[in-house]
């Protein structure tokens, strides 16, 4: 990374080696869990914004609302709303894991990474099961 | 303003597990209301709108998801946005955005509520 030639040399600004080195180290399921908890949250964000469009085209009347569901219902409004399922499920089972760790369990290495793939199996069943009951409740 | 763990860091650290602790019952109802709902017209999402247990869990729901938003995007904001001017507009910006959606979902639900 190279220093701002604009910014003065202080102690504070100074370059400083960094570790780990992200771009060449082997991505864990540790690691990878942990950032998938960060970008999760990060678009669940943007769900809670489209959960009050969502809302106020209700309350606008059956026109605005049959434009947001004519969003929801397309293409590209379905792939969506199938990773932001998925991104729910992820932060939901992720928070169940992090709530535990409060606690001060769940931290040998074994239990770690058990845990991980139970948060991540957990998420695609219930990803998957959330649009099958959808699919047949449409039926 | 806090701009990190000085003082105030496990304040925010307990109401972001509060507010996730909130948020666990509250999304599971309505994720699982929004798939029992697949399909259903205005009318029925209306009526079930209208339903006073669901007025109230959806405030509850837009407030404790707004704030744990607020908690969370401002982590992510502290990590990443280094410049402290920069930073400190981000944050505010982040807070007024999520507080005024969580006062635009309350008072949506609630005009829904006493409409007709």
């Amino acid at each position: 990374m190279d220093q701002d030639s604009t910014t003065p040399y202080s102690p504070a600004n100074r370059l400083r080696p960094r570790s780990p080195n992200i771009q060449i180290y082997r991505p864990q399921l540790t690691s990878v869990l942990s950032i998938v908890n960060r970008i999760s949250g990060v678009l669940l964000s943007v769900c809670a914004l489209g959960l009050v469009i969502w809302l106020i085209a209700a309350a606008a009347g059956p026109q605005a609302y049959a434009v947001v569901r004519e969003g929801i219902a397309s293409w590209a409004g379905r792939a969506v709303l199938f990773v932001a399922t998925f991104a729910f499920f992820m932060h939901l089972c992720g928070s169940l894991r992090h709530l535990i760790w409060d606690t001060v369990h769940g931290f040998s290495l074994r239990a770690i990474y058990l845990s991980g793939w139970i948060v991540f199996a957990a998420s695609m069943v219930l990803t998957v099961a959330a649009w099958v009951t959808s699919a047949w409740i449409r039926r | 303003m806090n701009h990190g763990s000085v003082r105030k860091g496990a304040g925010n650290w307990l109401l972001e597990r509060a507010t996730a602790i909130a948020l666990i019952p509250l999304t599971v109802w309505f994720v699982a209301a929004l798939i029992a709902h697949t399909g259903s017209d205005y009318a029925a999402l209306i009526a079930w709108l209208r339903k006073p247990f669901v007025a109230i869990s959806m405030v509850l729901l837009l407030i404790a998801l707004f704030w744990h938003t607020a908690l969370g995007l401002g982590v992510v904001i502290k990590d990443y946005v280094h410049a402290i001017n920069q930073r400190t507009v981000t944050l505010i910006a982040m807070r007024l955005v999520c507080f005024g959606l969580t006062a635009a979902g309350v008072v949506t639900v609630l005009g829904i509520l006493f409409s007709g």
